[in-house]
């Protein structure tokens, strides 16, 4: 089970009282009705599956009931940011620059790049 | 002395303290504190079961967690029978009832041995290939008996009558083993002041401390020192400590799964104790203390009864004061085992010789046990144990071939050293790493908050260790937060250490020979198979791994896994990092159902919804249905009714007089701000600002996609409040979607929602009466045609409780909805019942509301629309606002394939015969003669025998539907073709006229 | 019109309790309650209006005279009041802009209490019921098994379990269940 970090409660919270709401940033249009079959369709069907990081949308339905957003990679399933709906879409080059699998924590993008210290013996072995 | 193995003066169990037990119905006496295991050896009983496959005898292999080979059913009565218990894990207790498994009719004469000699047809890979034809034998034929035959234990046939609890858990730091190096971290981590949890699968604390006797720590002898190093931690407040709790699965950020074994070991457990404990536990750190499991050496007949691992037998001696033999061989590749040689001889059994594939072993232990006058043999091997049902003598030869010699004895200790349990840690995510110099894979690159310590992270030394391990449990809790730290010193002041040990098959076991050399006990997996496997293609370790199932069984290859890889790798003609190691995955050891169910069982399987009438309709005979998670009362039968009498009677006195439905499943929000008609306008099709205030309407709500969503009646009780219901099954969905435009989409509007579902309790009065039997109970309200029209909703009282009550029909008679709190639903109730009665009203439930709103071709959202029916599918284009340009839906209605020609349009049906009913799902075809598949053009979506119209009716979607009035379509069904005609949606009351009659 | 029987209350599980070891479990007494929404411009004039200071901090409450406000999310609180009060008229004359809806009878109130009161509430709960982590005055919507609750810690040892009516079967069987150890 996940632990997330809700913007508007300002901590983690175990995952079961999340829900995902598929992925984030891709605007309704005011003017929809006008809209033409393409762009309707990239609106409404079209959606980006990538490996590695992903914005999509998250509600804490069973704690605050607030939809926000979160980038998330999608490989080692690490919140790599939670931020709260309506505030601007990050820049990815600042949270793919981190490389390995440091942890899956939620922290905040300046601490992620932190590895817990791995220590082993080398004494004692034949 | 319980048993004829036990020594005096020998391990810590208390003689006086007997407990009785039977084995395969022979009664057996053991000690408290004793294993299955120990008991059984103690009554010199080796021979406990038979293997998976091949049925060969099998005896006790270690003492511990790892064990492949003792799996024995424990019951306790006939709904209380565990199979496949490790008897070297399952503590006794008096009056424990133990049997053998997969033996036929005797574990001594076992029939299915014979595929022991027929081995060479069951060799790796050989299910895959022999079963392959005829196709149909499988499921008849060959599973059954495969199946029947290779099985292990039986599971009990009754339910389970034990509960099971599970608790989530915080600490700061969870230390998972408890030898020397977890006990260490934990009074590190625990002086600090943070929350520890500290857990270890056996019943008492100590790990390897329990046969090591010559450690000696802060004065006292290892095993001692655990005891009271554990009695003080369990005794601080911010410590938790857990036996016989095993951490079987790591997941993502450091949540931990454990499951205690509460009452196993207890002869008579309390009432409320549960069976086992599930702890699912969130640490800000974990420290990995989980050690080192010894492994077998491979070699022809490894597996017969009395061959077992050095240190299972020195447990035995020095914890439980069990020898297991009176005259012992030792097969090594490593110093540990030449200890338990030692301590054995101390105990006065004869050890026959050491055979020790070593050219020149060196140390205090080999010293010490040359001095005690053991016969000490290098750079030899033990091609062969002898014996069937136990060893009776071991073959020695020279390691490069040469002169046999057979040395008799009754047990045969081995060790080809010992394998780091780095489960927990590449559960984690963790990468390990090959340690060429020592041959094993250590954690290497972390991927969680962990850190790995003593044993199982290539420690090989006591002081080491100890050391390791207060430093992480001291950082572990400085990380997770810890304020402060006295620190926490220990005297590590003597202690064993061992070095040597071999990777994969022993001479006589190597290429080339056929010999059962055992690698994967467990699973019947020689050294043979796996080389086959390579030999007939397999490349990758995970390949090998399946085809010969070496490592799949339920010990997870504990002891096999590395002995596999390196058989794989030699045959490969690879170096062992190059193959790579199999993934650890969850459960480290096999966890019980009921501890992953826990409390979800019974009457918690799922929550059970009733609505504040419920028991009310229970008492007036109620037949209820499932809907979700809801009862709702499906029809109240009255004596000598059956469903369809009670259903027929229902329908036609809510239309000759009144009858009372409940309807509190409906799903309720409230809509309230200055913009909320605006918010309406955009979730619904519906316009809405023009909506007076006291009015309704019928409302439906669509997906981005142009379908229907949800559809129910909105009443405008002020400017900026608005009374929305839906559908029973759309409830929390629909307030979810609400939520998401209101809150991502349209998040300047000035509104607000709210659930006011289980507020409100509801009770429908339909029916021409349905005025009458309101209005006296009603104050402050104005029930009047004039006054109160349909599709009006007013706010008063009624039976002096605040009501919101709705003029609204679904039933195409004159109909109300009265709302009142949910705690007076009940009483409102009785008292329109009792109203009712004056009238000859009846109570009717789901299904008569089926049938009625179906007489009048009213949609269900779900029954008659599937999630790709548009509003025009369902003739319901009267509620699009025209004249709107956006809401939900708006676009996608408009898109090329849901505004062709042909699409499906809901149409009414009469069969041709009124006697007959459709069935609900049955497909329309236009010629029932074209050939099979025939071209469906639709199918029946509600379904009824309808009293009030004497006859069936039936709504359907049919392709191009509302251009075929009139026409005859088909229903072919297995017993013949049912004929059909094409007809509007509403069958009775096509004007309308009865909504005010 | 001649008088009206006032319709009687039956409230669901009424009156339940069970003492187990270290933890007892009591349904309590129907009360009044309040969905309140409100932009932060409205937020002091509910306050004055209901008495109670609502909270603006994730996780936490105001209590005065038997008048709970839980903060629920960041424009949303519940509102109890043990007594019953008619909560809504408090806020009528309130002109900043907000939404009161009446859910009194939505909910019912389980008091969860004893040593044992937070391992049992864990039991369902995923959420860390340490002192640390949920102080005495915490409250949180979350989940309990395989429902929501809004949990609100009214002492060291003592929790207020408030779930919607239907659920309350479930979380009362749920927490029985738990008690049992």
């Amino acid at each position: 089970m996940l632990l997330i970090h809700c913007p508007y409660c300002e901590e983690e919270r175990p995952e079961l009282e999340f829900r995902n709401a598929g992925e984030a940033h891709i605007a309704r249009s005011t003017n929809i009705a006008a809209e033409s079959d393409e762009d309707f369709e990239k609106f409404f069907f079209i959606r980006s599956n990538p490996k590695g990081v992903i914005f999509e949308r998250w509600r804490h339905i069973h704690g605050c009931a607030r939809f926000f957003n979160v980038a998330r990679d999608t490989i080692t399933d690490r919140f790599l940011l939670t931020y709260k709906a309506g505030e601007p879409k990050p820049d990815i080059a600042t949270l793919s620059s981190e490389a390995g699998p440091a942890a899956w924590a939620n922290r905040p993008p300046d601490q992620l790049n932190e590895k817990p210290r791995a220590k082993r013996s080398t004494k004692g072995e034949a | 002395m319980a048993g004829s193995y036990r020594i005096s003066g020998q391990g810590r169990l208390t003689p006086a303290k007997t407990a009785r037990f039977t084995f395969d119905g022979k009664a057996m006496t053991g000690l408290a504190g004793d294993t299955v295991a120990s008991a059984l050896l103690a009554n010199g009983v080796h021979l406990v079961g038979r293997s998976f496959k091949y049925h060969r005898p099998r005896g006790i292999l270690s003492a511990g967690a790892e064990e492949p080979n003792a799996l024995v059913t424990v019951e306790r009565d006939a709904a209380r029978k565990t199979p496949n218990v490790r008897a070297t894990v399952q503590e006794l207790y008096d009056g424990l009832t133990v049997n053998s498994q997969n033996r036929w009719p005797s574990l001594s004469f076992d029939v299915g041995a014979v595929n022991d000699l027929a081995s060479p047809f069951f060799s790796a890979g050989f299910y895959y290939k022999t079963f392959m034809w005829p196709k149909a034998a499988w499921h008849k034929f060959y599973e059954p008996n495969i199946r029947a035959a290779a099985g292990l234990g039986v599971a009990p046939d009754q339910p389970d009558p034990d509960h099971y609890a599970a608790h989530y858990a915080h600490c700061e730091v969870l230390v998972l083993g408890g030898g020397a190096a977890g006990i260490a971290a934990a009074l590190a981590a625990a002086e600090t002041g943070v929350r520890v949890i500290l857990c270890d699968e056996q019943a008492e604390f100590g790990g390897a401390l329990r046969f090591e006797k010559g450690a000696v720590i802060d004065g006292q002898d290892g095993w001692s020192w655990a005891q009271g190093a554990v009695a003080t931690l369990a005794a601080m407040d911010n410590v938790t400590v857990l036996s016989r709790t095993t951490a079987f699965g790591y997941y993502a950020q450091n949540f931990v799964g454990l499951v205690e074994r509460v009452t196993d070991h207890l002869a008579r457990p309390g009432r409320d104790e549960p069976r086992e404990r599930l702890w699912q536990v969130r640490a800000k750190r974990v420290v990995i203390a989980t050690g080192a499991i010894e492994r077998h050496m491979v070699f022809a007949n490894n597996d017969r009864p009395g061959v077992m691992l050095a240190s299972a037998a020195r447990t035995f001696l020095n914890h439980y004061g069990v020898v297991v033999g009176k005259n012992v061989g030792v097969y090594t590749a490593n110093d540990s085992a030449y200890a338990a040689a030692i301590d054995l001889k101390k105990a006065g059994v004869g050890v026959a010789a050491i055979v020790d594939l070593r050219d020149n072993p060196a140390g205090p232990l080999v010293d010490e046990a040359r001095a005690l006058g053991i016969e000490v043999n290098h750079g030899r091997a033990v091609t062969s144990a002898n014996g069937s049902q136990r060893i009776k003598s071991m073959t020695v030869q020279a390691k490069g071939g040469g002169a046999e010699r057979t040395i008799a004895v009754d047990a045969l200790l081995m060790s080809a050293g010992w394998t780091p349990s780095v489960h927990m840690f590449s559960q984690s995510r963790g990468k390990v790493a090959f340690d060429d110099a020592t041959k094993r894979f250590l954690p290497g690159t972390y991927a969680q908050d962990c850190v790995s310590i003593g044993a199982c992270n290539g420690s090989d030394s006591l002081e080491d260790t100890v050391a390791q391990a207060l430093e992480a449990g001291a950082n572990a809790a400085r990380d997770a937060g810890a304020k402060s730290s006295k620190g926490v010193a220990l005297k590590v002041e003597a202690s064993e250490g061992w070095t040597g040990g071999m990777l994969g098959a022993g001479p006589g076991a190597g290429a080339g020979t056929t010999v059962k050399a055992f690698v994967d006990f467990q699973n019947d997996v020689t050294a043979k198979d796996i080389r086959q496997a390579v030999h007939e293609g397999m490349r990758s370790i995970e390949h090998i791994k399946r085809f010969t199932t070496n490592g799949m069984a339920t010990d997870q290859g504990k002891t096999s896994n590395m002995h596999g890889l390196a058989i794989a790798a030699e045959a490969l003609d690879k170096q062992i990092p190059q193959v790579g190691l199999t993934t650890f995955r969850a459960p480290y050891t096999p966890v019980t159902f009921g501890a992953i169910v826990n409390h979800a069982r019974h009457g918690l399987f799922d929550p059970t919804r009733k609505t504040p009438t419920h028991s009310w309709a229970e008492s007036h005979g109620a037949v209820f249905e499932d809907v979700g998670q809801w009862k709702r009362a499906w029809y109240f039968p009255r004596a000598g009714e059956d469903m369809h009498a009670a259903v027929d009677r229902e329908c036609v006195t809510v239309r000759k007089s009144a009858g009372l439905f409940d309807a509190s499943t409906l799903g309720k929000i409230e809509v309230v701000g200055p913009d909320a008609a605006k918010f309406m306008e955009l979730l619904y099709t519906n316009p809405w600002e023009k909506l007076e205030v006291g009015r309704c309407r019928y409302g439906i709500m669509l997906r981005e996609d142009g379908f229907i969503y949800d559809d129910g009646v909105v009443g405008r009780l002020a400017a900026d409040r608005f009374h929305v219901t839906t559908t029973t099954g759309g409830a929390a969905r629909v307030m979810n979607h609400m939520e998401d435009y209101l809150q991502t989409e349209f998040p300047n509007l000035d509104v607000w929602l709210t659930s006011i579902s289980e507020h409100w309790a509801v009770i429908a009065v339909q029916g021409p009466n349905s005025r009458k039997i309101i209005e006296p109970l009603v104050e402050g309200i104005d029930m009047s045609d004039e006054a109160m029209p349909h599709m009006s909703v007013r706010e008063g009282k009624i039976c002096g409780v605040p009501t919101r009550l709705f003029r609204m029909s679904f039933t195409g008679d004159r109909g109300f909805e009265v709302n009142v709190p949910a705690d007076y639903g009940r009483a409102v109730w009785e008292a329109l019942w009792a109203e009712g009665q004056k009238h000859g009203a009846c109570a009717y439930g789901t299904e008569a509301m089926h049938v009625l709103r179906a007489e009048k071709g009213y949609i269900i959202v779900g029954q008659d629309t599937d999630g790709t029916v548009t509003p025009n599918d369902a003739g319901l284009d009267w509620a699009v606002g025209k004249k709107k340009t956006d809401f939900v839906g708006i676009r996608g209605m408009m898109r090329p394939d849901l505004l062709a020609k042909g699409r499906k349009q809901l149409v009414g049906l009469k069969t041709k015969d009124p006697r007959t009913v459709l069935e609900e799902g049955a497909q329309i075809v236009e010629n029932p003669k074209q050939a099979i598949p025939m071209k469906m053009i639709g199918h029946v979506t509600s379904s009824y025998w309808s009293a009030n119209c004497d006859r069936s009716i039936a709504l359907a979607l049919v392709a191009g539907g509302r251009d075929r009035l009139g026409e005859t379509l088909y229903v072919p069904m297995p017993d013949g073709v049912i004929e059909v005609e094409v007809t509007g949606a509403v069958f009775f009351d096509e004007k309308g006229d009865r909504l005010n009659g | 019109m001649a008088k009206l029987a006032t319709a009687t209350r039956s409230p669901a599980l009424a009156g339940k309790s069970i003492g187990g070891q270290g933890v007892s479990l009591k349904v309590l007494e129907p009360a009044g309650r309040m969905s309140l929404r409100a932009r932060p411009a409205a937020v002091a004039a509910l306050s004055r209006a209901l008495g109670v200071t609502l909270p603006q901090k994730s996780k936490t409450s105001a209590a005065k005279h038997g008048r709970f406000a839980l903060w629920l999310g960041p424009d949303e609180w519940l509102v109890i009041d043990e007594a019953g009060a008619d909560l809504l008229a408090d806020c009528s004359s309130v002109k900043g802009l907000h939404s009161a809806v009446d859910v009194s009878h939505r909910n019912v109130g389980i008091a969860v209490a004893g040593p044992n009161a937070a391992l049992v509430i864990n039991a369902g709960c995923p959420q860390d019921l340490s002192l640390q982590a949920f102080p005495v005055g915490a409250c949180s919507r979350t989940v309990l098994g395989k429902v929501e609750i809004v949990l609100l810690r009214t002492g060291e040892d003592a929790f207020r379990v408030e779930c919607w009516r239907s659920f309350s079967d479930y979380v009362y069987g749920f927490l029985s269940e738990a008690a049992r150890g």
